[in-house]
Protein backbone atom coordinates (compact mmCIF):
# COMPACT_ATOMS: atom_id res chain seq x y z
CA UNK A 1 0.00 0.00 0.00
CA UNK A 2 1.61 3.60 -0.52
CA UNK A 3 0.99 6.05 2.23
CA UNK A 4 2.29 9.64 2.52
CA UNK A 5 4.43 10.40 5.69
CA UNK A 6 4.54 14.14 6.90
CA UNK A 7 7.53 14.75 8.75
CA UNK A 8 8.76 17.70 10.57
CA UNK A 9 12.31 18.70 9.88
CA UNK A 10 14.67 20.78 11.24
CA UNK A 11 18.34 21.64 10.58
CA UNK A 12 19.64 24.12 13.28
CA UNK A 13 22.38 24.86 10.71
CA UNK A 14 20.55 25.16 7.70
CA UNK A 15 16.26 26.27 8.61
CA UNK A 16 15.24 29.13 10.07
CA UNK A 17 12.03 27.66 11.80
CA UNK A 18 10.60 23.65 11.43
CA UNK A 19 8.93 22.29 8.43
CA UNK A 20 7.26 19.75 6.41
CA UNK A 21 8.67 17.16 4.34
CA UNK A 22 6.09 15.05 2.52
CA UNK A 23 7.27 11.73 1.22
CA UNK A 24 5.35 8.82 -0.84
CA UNK A 25 6.46 4.92 0.00
CA UNK A 26 5.38 1.30 -0.85
CA UNK A 27 4.84 -0.27 2.33
CA UNK A 28 3.59 -3.85 3.76
CA UNK A 29 0.94 -3.49 6.26
CA UNK A 30 2.81 -5.15 8.88
CA UNK A 31 6.07 -2.96 8.20
CA UNK A 32 6.55 -0.58 11.05
CA UNK A 33 6.58 2.44 10.47
CA UNK A 34 10.70 2.45 11.02
CA UNK A 35 10.89 1.03 7.91
CA UNK A 36 8.50 3.36 6.39
CA UNK A 37 11.22 5.65 7.79
CA UNK A 38 14.18 3.52 6.82
CA UNK A 39 12.49 3.96 2.82
CA UNK A 40 12.78 7.62 3.12
CA UNK A 41 16.25 7.75 4.25
CA UNK A 42 17.89 5.31 2.67
CA UNK A 43 16.22 5.77 -0.61
CA UNK A 44 14.80 9.35 -1.16
CA UNK A 45 16.17 11.90 1.15
CA UNK A 46 19.09 10.49 3.00
CA UNK A 47 19.41 13.84 5.24
CA UNK A 48 16.55 12.55 7.56
CA UNK A 49 17.88 12.16 10.60
CA UNK A 50 16.42 9.80 13.50
CA UNK A 51 17.61 7.56 16.37
CA UNK A 52 16.95 4.38 16.72
CA UNK A 53 19.16 0.49 17.50
CA UNK A 54 17.28 -2.84 18.34
CA UNK A 55 13.85 -2.33 15.92
CA UNK A 56 12.26 -4.41 18.44
CA UNK A 57 11.01 -2.04 21.12
CA UNK A 58 13.82 -2.84 24.04
CA UNK A 59 16.31 0.40 23.35
CA UNK A 60 13.65 2.87 23.72
CA UNK A 61 15.92 4.96 21.26
CA UNK A 62 13.05 5.80 18.17
CA UNK A 63 10.52 7.64 20.64
CA UNK A 64 8.29 10.19 18.54
CA UNK A 65 4.81 12.15 17.97
CA UNK A 66 3.04 9.81 15.34
CA UNK A 67 -0.08 11.00 14.30
CA UNK A 68 -0.19 13.36 17.20
CA UNK A 69 0.35 10.62 19.74
CA UNK A 70 3.80 9.34 21.61
CA UNK A 71 4.88 6.21 20.02
CA UNK A 72 8.18 4.09 19.25
CA UNK A 73 8.33 3.91 15.27
CA UNK A 74 9.47 0.28 15.71
CA UNK A 75 5.89 -0.43 17.76
CA UNK A 76 3.23 0.42 15.62
CA UNK A 77 2.62 -1.17 12.36
CA UNK A 78 1.56 0.76 9.05
CA UNK A 79 -2.29 -1.09 9.01
CA UNK A 80 -2.69 0.72 12.10
CA UNK A 81 -1.60 4.45 10.65
CA UNK A 82 -4.27 4.79 7.94
CA UNK A 83 -3.02 6.82 4.37
CA UNK A 84 -1.02 9.86 5.91
CA UNK A 85 1.31 9.82 8.77
CA UNK A 86 2.60 12.91 10.96
CA UNK A 87 5.60 11.90 12.18
CA UNK A 88 6.99 14.89 14.63
CA UNK A 89 10.08 15.03 17.16
CA UNK A 90 8.93 14.31 20.89
CA UNK A 91 7.81 17.74 22.74
CA UNK A 92 9.52 19.51 25.47
CA UNK A 93 13.25 18.42 24.59
CA UNK A 94 15.74 20.53 22.37
CA UNK A 95 15.37 18.80 19.23
CA UNK A 96 19.07 18.14 17.68
CA UNK A 97 18.13 17.80 14.17
CA UNK A 98 14.33 16.22 12.74
CA UNK A 99 13.45 13.79 14.87
CA UNK A 100 16.32 13.44 16.99
CA UNK A 101 15.68 15.40 20.44
CA UNK A 102 18.87 16.00 22.90
CA UNK A 103 17.88 13.45 25.72
CA UNK A 104 20.31 14.46 28.40
CA UNK A 105 17.91 17.02 30.34
CA UNK A 106 15.75 13.54 30.48
CA UNK A 107 18.42 11.29 31.69
CA UNK A 108 19.66 14.25 33.89
CA UNK A 109 16.53 13.45 35.44
CA UNK A 110 17.21 9.49 35.89
CA UNK A 111 20.38 10.26 37.73
CA UNK A 112 18.66 12.54 39.86
CA UNK A 113 16.43 9.64 41.72
CA UNK A 114 19.46 7.41 42.28
CA UNK A 115 18.42 4.79 40.34
CA UNK A 116 20.68 1.81 42.15
CA UNK A 117 20.04 -0.43 44.85
CA UNK A 118 20.84 1.16 47.90
CA UNK A 119 21.85 -1.11 50.71
CA UNK A 120 24.75 -0.49 53.47
CA UNK A 121 24.65 -4.08 55.28
CA UNK A 122 27.11 -6.37 53.71
CA UNK A 123 25.16 -9.60 52.09
CA UNK A 124 24.42 -12.80 53.92
CA UNK A 125 27.56 -15.16 53.73
CA UNK A 126 27.70 -16.27 50.56
CA UNK A 127 24.24 -15.78 49.02
CA UNK A 128 22.11 -13.20 47.45
CA UNK A 129 19.49 -10.64 49.41
CA UNK A 130 16.48 -12.46 49.91
CA UNK A 131 13.26 -11.39 48.83
CA UNK A 132 9.19 -13.05 49.12
CA UNK A 133 7.87 -13.29 46.09
CA UNK A 134 4.90 -10.76 47.63
CA UNK A 135 7.72 -8.15 48.67
CA UNK A 136 9.24 -8.93 44.91
CA UNK A 137 5.40 -8.40 43.13
CA UNK A 138 5.49 -5.16 44.89
CA UNK A 139 7.47 -3.34 42.45
CA UNK A 140 7.37 -5.73 39.35
CA UNK A 141 5.50 -3.66 37.18
CA UNK A 142 8.00 -0.81 37.31
CA UNK A 143 10.91 -2.88 36.68
CA UNK A 144 10.00 -2.89 33.19
CA UNK A 145 10.76 0.81 32.39
CA UNK A 146 12.94 0.96 28.92
CA UNK A 147 13.71 4.63 29.39
CA UNK A 148 12.50 5.88 25.62
CA UNK A 149 10.91 8.97 27.23
CA UNK A 150 7.61 8.71 25.55
CA UNK A 151 5.57 9.30 29.13
CA UNK A 152 7.67 12.46 30.06
CA UNK A 153 7.56 14.20 26.89
CA UNK A 154 3.54 13.65 26.35
CA UNK A 155 2.69 15.09 30.04
CA UNK A 156 1.20 18.38 30.10
CA UNK A 157 2.93 19.78 33.27
CA UNK A 158 6.28 18.36 31.69
CA UNK A 159 5.69 20.24 28.75
CA UNK A 160 4.50 23.44 31.08
CA UNK A 161 7.27 23.50 33.37
CA UNK A 162 10.93 21.06 31.89
CA UNK A 163 12.25 21.10 35.45
CA UNK A 164 9.46 18.87 36.44
CA UNK A 165 11.68 15.34 37.23
CA UNK A 166 8.48 13.89 34.77
CA UNK A 167 6.60 10.18 35.48
CA UNK A 168 10.17 8.18 33.86
CA UNK A 169 11.85 9.48 36.86
CA UNK A 170 9.43 8.53 39.45
CA UNK A 171 8.70 5.24 37.62
CA UNK A 172 12.53 4.18 38.28
CA UNK A 173 11.99 5.80 41.88
CA UNK A 174 9.07 3.97 42.53
CA UNK A 175 11.31 0.63 41.54
CA UNK A 176 13.71 0.95 44.38
CA UNK A 177 11.42 2.81 46.93
CA UNK A 178 9.38 -0.18 46.83
CA UNK A 179 12.21 -2.78 46.76
CA UNK A 180 12.49 -4.18 50.06
CA UNK A 181 16.12 -4.50 49.84
CA UNK A 182 16.36 -1.07 49.57
CA UNK A 183 17.46 1.25 52.59
CA UNK A 184 17.19 4.61 50.82
CA UNK A 185 13.44 5.08 50.97
CA UNK A 186 13.29 7.84 52.77
CA UNK A 187 16.11 9.83 50.76
CA UNK A 188 14.50 9.17 47.21
CA UNK A 189 10.75 10.06 49.12
CA UNK A 190 12.66 13.11 50.16
CA UNK A 191 13.81 14.02 46.37
CA UNK A 192 10.07 12.93 45.32
CA UNK A 193 8.31 15.36 47.70
CA UNK A 194 8.96 18.71 45.94
CA UNK A 195 6.99 21.47 44.12
CA UNK A 196 9.11 19.62 40.49
CA UNK A 197 8.32 15.76 42.29
CA UNK A 198 4.97 13.98 42.41
CA UNK A 199 3.22 16.81 43.39
CA UNK A 200 3.51 18.08 39.42
CA UNK A 201 1.20 15.12 38.41
CA UNK A 202 -1.78 16.41 37.77
CA UNK A 203 -3.10 12.46 36.98
CA UNK A 204 -3.87 13.21 33.04
CA UNK A 205 -2.62 9.50 32.23
CA UNK A 206 -1.42 10.44 28.98
CA UNK A 207 1.84 8.57 30.29
CA UNK A 208 -0.04 5.54 30.70
CA UNK A 209 -1.74 5.26 27.56
CA UNK A 210 1.30 6.14 25.54
CA UNK A 211 3.60 3.82 27.52
CA UNK A 212 5.18 1.09 25.33
CA UNK A 213 5.88 -1.40 28.04
CA UNK A 214 1.77 -0.60 29.50
CA UNK A 215 3.17 0.28 32.57
CA UNK A 216 0.56 1.56 35.11
CA UNK A 217 2.57 5.06 35.56
CA UNK A 218 -0.32 7.06 37.17
CA UNK A 219 -0.55 4.45 39.88
CA UNK A 220 2.88 4.03 40.52
CA UNK A 221 2.88 7.71 41.16
CA UNK A 222 -0.08 7.37 43.30
CA UNK A 223 1.74 5.01 45.28
CA UNK A 224 4.80 7.24 45.90
CA UNK A 225 2.46 10.32 46.35
CA UNK A 226 0.59 7.93 49.03
CA UNK A 227 3.98 7.04 50.60
CA UNK A 228 4.61 10.24 50.79
CA UNK A 229 1.55 11.14 52.58
CA UNK A 230 1.95 8.31 54.84
CA UNK A 231 5.74 8.91 55.68
CA UNK A 232 7.12 5.69 54.65
CA UNK A 233 6.23 2.53 52.67
CA UNK A 234 3.88 0.78 54.27
CA UNK B 1 0.71 31.75 34.10
CA UNK B 2 2.12 32.29 30.36
CA UNK B 3 3.44 28.25 30.58
CA UNK B 4 -0.43 27.25 31.56
CA UNK B 5 -1.18 29.09 28.39
CA UNK B 6 1.19 27.52 26.58
CA UNK B 7 0.54 23.66 27.93
CA UNK B 8 -3.42 24.35 26.96
CA UNK B 9 -2.26 24.90 23.58
CA UNK B 10 0.00 21.46 23.36
CA UNK B 11 -2.82 20.22 24.97
CA UNK B 12 -4.72 21.05 22.05
CA UNK B 13 -2.46 19.57 19.13
CA UNK B 14 -1.32 16.68 20.96
CA UNK B 15 -3.78 13.52 21.03
CA UNK B 16 -4.26 12.13 23.93
CA UNK B 17 -7.62 10.51 25.43
CA UNK B 18 -10.09 10.49 27.96
CA UNK B 19 -7.44 11.78 30.92
CA UNK B 20 -6.53 14.28 28.74
CA UNK B 21 -9.50 15.95 27.34
CA UNK B 22 -10.55 15.76 31.52
CA UNK B 23 -7.63 17.57 32.22
CA UNK B 24 -7.77 19.96 29.68
CA UNK B 25 -11.10 21.07 30.57
CA UNK B 26 -10.29 21.39 34.50
CA UNK B 27 -7.87 23.49 33.66
CA UNK B 28 -10.17 26.01 31.38
CA UNK B 29 -13.22 25.38 33.67
CA UNK B 30 -11.09 26.20 36.77
CA UNK B 31 -9.58 29.26 35.00
CA UNK B 32 -12.83 30.03 33.47
CA UNK B 33 -14.62 30.09 37.13
CA UNK B 34 -11.50 32.37 38.31
CA UNK B 35 -12.01 34.78 35.90
CA UNK B 36 -15.81 35.05 37.03
CA UNK B 37 -15.35 35.34 40.37
CA UNK B 38 -12.88 38.70 39.68
CA UNK B 39 -16.05 39.86 37.57
CA UNK B 40 -18.26 38.50 40.64
CA UNK B 41 -16.23 40.74 43.05
CA UNK B 42 -16.40 43.91 40.57
CA UNK B 43 -20.34 43.37 39.97
CA UNK B 44 -20.88 42.85 44.52
CA UNK B 45 -18.67 45.42 45.42
CA UNK B 46 -21.00 47.94 42.76
CA UNK B 47 -23.87 47.57 45.44
CA UNK B 48 -21.96 49.90 47.63
CA UNK B 49 -21.60 52.21 44.46
CA UNK B 50 -24.74 53.16 43.43
CA UNK B 51 -28.68 51.97 43.03
CA UNK B 52 -28.63 52.74 39.33
CA UNK B 53 -24.86 50.94 37.93
CA UNK B 54 -25.70 47.74 40.01
CA UNK B 55 -29.23 47.49 38.04
CA UNK B 56 -27.62 48.53 34.87
CA UNK B 57 -25.12 45.52 35.61
CA UNK B 58 -27.89 43.08 36.82
CA UNK B 59 -29.87 44.19 33.19
CA UNK B 60 -26.17 43.11 31.51
CA UNK B 61 -26.66 39.77 33.49
CA UNK B 62 -29.82 38.96 32.20
CA UNK B 63 -29.39 39.71 28.57
CA UNK B 64 -29.46 37.36 26.37
CA UNK B 65 -25.07 37.25 25.09
CA UNK B 66 -24.24 37.21 28.39
CA UNK B 67 -26.49 33.85 29.52
CA UNK B 68 -24.48 32.06 26.92
CA UNK B 69 -21.14 32.99 29.20
CA UNK B 70 -23.40 31.35 31.83
CA UNK B 71 -24.56 28.09 30.60
CA UNK B 72 -20.64 27.89 30.11
CA UNK B 73 -20.22 28.94 33.61
CA UNK B 74 -23.17 26.59 34.70
CA UNK B 75 -20.96 24.27 32.91
CA UNK B 76 -17.80 24.26 33.96
CA UNK B 77 -18.99 24.44 37.44
CA UNK B 78 -20.58 21.62 37.60
CA UNK B 79 -17.64 19.48 35.16
CA UNK B 80 -14.97 21.27 37.90
CA UNK B 81 -16.72 19.84 41.00
CA UNK B 82 -17.50 16.46 39.59
CA UNK B 83 -14.19 15.82 37.70
CA UNK B 84 -12.41 16.60 40.76
CA UNK B 85 -14.05 14.07 42.96
CA UNK B 86 -12.68 11.83 40.19
CA UNK B 87 -9.10 13.31 40.43
CA UNK B 88 -9.82 13.15 44.68
CA UNK B 89 -9.91 9.36 44.26
CA UNK B 90 -7.78 9.06 42.04
CA UNK B 91 -5.22 10.81 44.10
CA UNK B 92 -6.33 8.84 47.21
CA UNK B 93 -6.56 5.42 46.09
CA UNK B 94 -5.11 4.79 43.55
CA UNK B 95 -4.08 1.20 44.11
CA UNK B 96 -8.38 1.17 43.03
CA UNK B 97 -8.63 3.79 40.95
CA UNK B 98 -5.00 4.47 38.95
CA UNK B 99 -6.04 2.74 36.27
CA UNK B 100 -6.96 3.05 32.30
CA UNK B 101 -9.70 1.19 32.37
CA UNK B 102 -11.48 2.71 35.54
CA UNK B 103 -9.72 6.26 34.18
CA UNK B 104 -11.93 6.24 30.97
CA UNK B 105 -15.14 4.87 32.75
CA UNK B 106 -15.00 7.73 35.58
CA UNK B 107 -14.60 10.37 33.03
CA UNK B 108 -18.19 9.37 31.34
CA UNK B 109 -19.52 9.19 34.35
CA UNK B 110 -18.67 12.83 34.98
CA UNK B 111 -19.65 13.44 31.47
CA UNK B 112 -22.91 12.21 32.19
CA UNK B 113 -23.37 13.46 35.84
CA UNK B 114 -22.17 16.78 34.54
CA UNK B 115 -24.63 16.98 31.77
CA UNK B 116 -27.39 15.57 34.29
CA UNK B 117 -26.91 18.19 36.54
CA UNK B 118 -26.56 20.71 33.19
CA UNK B 119 -29.41 20.73 31.42
CA UNK B 120 -31.94 21.81 34.28
CA UNK B 121 -29.89 24.66 34.59
CA UNK B 122 -29.40 25.57 31.33
CA UNK B 123 -32.92 25.54 30.29
CA UNK B 124 -33.82 27.64 33.69
CA UNK B 125 -31.10 30.03 32.42
CA UNK B 126 -32.94 30.30 29.00
CA UNK B 127 -36.80 30.12 29.87
CA UNK B 128 -37.24 33.68 30.77
CA UNK B 129 -35.67 34.72 27.14
CA UNK B 130 -38.73 33.00 25.50
CA UNK B 131 -40.95 34.08 28.05
CA UNK B 132 -41.33 30.93 30.23
CA UNK B 133 -41.97 29.86 33.45
CA UNK B 134 -40.31 27.37 35.45
CA UNK B 135 -43.04 25.45 37.98
CA UNK B 136 -41.15 25.57 40.83
CA UNK B 137 -41.06 29.74 39.98
CA UNK B 138 -44.11 31.31 41.79
CA UNK B 139 -43.83 35.43 40.41
C1 LIG C 1 -16.74 21.77 44.25
C2 LIG C 1 -15.73 22.58 44.30
C3 LIG C 1 -14.36 22.25 43.74
C4 LIG C 1 -13.71 21.04 43.69
C5 LIG C 1 -14.18 19.66 44.19
C6 LIG C 1 -12.43 21.29 43.04
C7 LIG C 1 -11.46 20.34 42.85
C8 LIG C 1 -10.24 20.59 42.30
C9 LIG C 1 -9.14 19.66 42.26
C10 LIG C 1 -9.15 18.26 42.87
C11 LIG C 1 -8.10 20.26 41.63
C12 LIG C 1 -6.74 19.66 41.38
C13 LIG C 1 -6.63 19.23 39.97
C14 LIG C 1 -5.47 18.34 39.70
O1 LIG C 1 -4.76 17.85 40.62
O2 LIG C 1 -5.26 18.05 38.53
C15 LIG C 1 -8.55 21.58 41.21
C16 LIG C 1 -7.79 22.48 40.50
C17 LIG C 1 -8.16 23.80 40.21
N1 LIG C 1 -9.32 24.43 40.62
FE1 LIG C 1 -10.84 23.51 41.60
N2 LIG C 1 -12.33 22.62 42.72
C18 LIG C 1 -13.50 23.25 43.13
C19 LIG C 1 -13.79 24.59 42.99
C20 LIG C 1 -13.00 25.54 42.33
C21 LIG C 1 -13.34 26.96 42.19
C22 LIG C 1 -14.55 27.63 42.81
C23 LIG C 1 -12.32 27.53 41.45
C24 LIG C 1 -12.12 28.95 41.00
C25 LIG C 1 -12.46 30.00 41.67
C26 LIG C 1 -11.38 26.48 41.12
C27 LIG C 1 -10.24 26.69 40.38
C28 LIG C 1 -9.29 25.73 40.15
C29 LIG C 1 -8.09 25.94 39.37
C30 LIG C 1 -7.67 27.23 38.66
C31 LIG C 1 -7.38 24.72 39.42
C32 LIG C 1 -6.02 24.42 38.77
C33 LIG C 1 -6.26 23.67 37.50
C34 LIG C 1 -5.04 22.97 36.98
O3 LIG C 1 -3.99 22.90 37.67
O4 LIG C 1 -5.11 22.46 35.86
N3 LIG C 1 -11.82 25.29 41.67
N4 LIG C 1 -9.84 21.76 41.64
C1 LIG D 1 -24.54 33.20 37.78
C2 LIG D 1 -24.40 32.65 38.97
C3 LIG D 1 -24.28 33.49 40.22
C4 LIG D 1 -25.17 34.41 40.72
C5 LIG D 1 -26.50 34.86 40.11
C6 LIG D 1 -24.61 34.91 41.97
C7 LIG D 1 -25.20 35.88 42.78
C8 LIG D 1 -24.69 36.32 43.96
C9 LIG D 1 -25.37 37.21 44.86
C10 LIG D 1 -26.77 37.76 44.65
C11 LIG D 1 -24.55 37.41 45.93
C12 LIG D 1 -24.88 38.16 47.21
C13 LIG D 1 -24.40 39.54 47.24
C14 LIG D 1 -24.76 40.13 48.60
O1 LIG D 1 -25.92 40.16 48.95
O2 LIG D 1 -23.80 40.54 49.30
C15 LIG D 1 -23.31 36.69 45.68
C16 LIG D 1 -22.20 36.67 46.53
C17 LIG D 1 -21.04 35.94 46.28
N1 LIG D 1 -20.83 35.03 45.27
FE1 LIG D 1 -22.10 34.67 43.74
N2 LIG D 1 -23.40 34.29 42.19
C18 LIG D 1 -23.17 33.41 41.16
C19 LIG D 1 -22.09 32.55 40.99
C20 LIG D 1 -20.96 32.53 41.82
C21 LIG D 1 -19.80 31.67 41.62
C22 LIG D 1 -19.63 30.68 40.47
C23 LIG D 1 -18.92 31.95 42.65
C24 LIG D 1 -17.55 31.32 42.94
C25 LIG D 1 -16.60 31.25 42.06
C26 LIG D 1 -19.53 32.96 43.49
C27 LIG D 1 -18.96 33.54 44.61
C28 LIG D 1 -19.57 34.50 45.40
C29 LIG D 1 -18.92 35.11 46.56
C30 LIG D 1 -17.48 34.77 47.04
C31 LIG D 1 -19.83 36.02 47.09
C32 LIG D 1 -19.61 36.92 48.28
C33 LIG D 1 -20.30 36.42 49.50
C34 LIG D 1 -20.46 37.49 50.52
O3 LIG D 1 -19.84 38.54 50.38
O4 LIG D 1 -21.25 37.28 51.42
N3 LIG D 1 -20.76 33.29 42.95
N4 LIG D 1 -23.43 36.02 44.46
S1 LIG E 1 7.73 4.36 31.82
FE1 LIG E 1 7.18 3.57 29.79
S2 LIG E 1 7.00 5.39 28.49
FE2 LIG E 1 8.13 5.98 30.32
S3 LIG E 1 10.27 5.82 29.79
FE3 LIG E 1 9.66 3.90 30.78
S4 LIG E 1 9.04 2.56 29.10
FE4 LIG E 1 9.11 4.64 28.26
S1 LIG F 1 -0.37 11.10 34.93
FE1 LIG F 1 1.01 12.63 35.78
S2 LIG F 1 2.97 12.15 34.95
FE2 LIG F 1 1.46 11.03 33.69
S3 LIG F 1 1.11 12.40 31.95
FE3 LIG F 1 -0.28 12.80 33.56
S4 LIG F 1 0.48 14.52 34.74
FE4 LIG F 1 2.11 13.63 33.55
S1 LIG G 1 14.57 1.04 17.96
FE1 LIG G 1 14.88 0.23 19.96
S2 LIG G 1 12.98 0.66 20.88
FE2 LIG G 1 12.58 1.20 18.82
Amino acid sequence: MRVTLRIKRFNPEKDEKPWWGEYEVDVEPNDQLLDALHKVKWYQDGTLTLRRSCAHGICGSDAMVVNGRNRLACKVLMKDLGKKVTVEPIRGLPVIKDLVVDMEPFFAKYRAIKPYLINNDPPPEGRERLQSPADRERFDDTTKCILCACCTTSCPSFWANGDYVGPAAIVQAHRFIFDSRDQATAERLDIMNDMMGVWRCRTVFNCVECCPREINITKAIGDVKKAILEGGVR
Amino acid sequence: MASIVASIWEGITYRGREGHWAWLLHRVSGLGILLFLALHIVDIYLIGVGKEIFEAFLFFYHSAPFKVLVMGLLFGVYYHAFNGVRIILVDFWPERFSNWKTQRLMFRVVIVLTLLAFIPSAIATVAPLFNLHMPWWNH
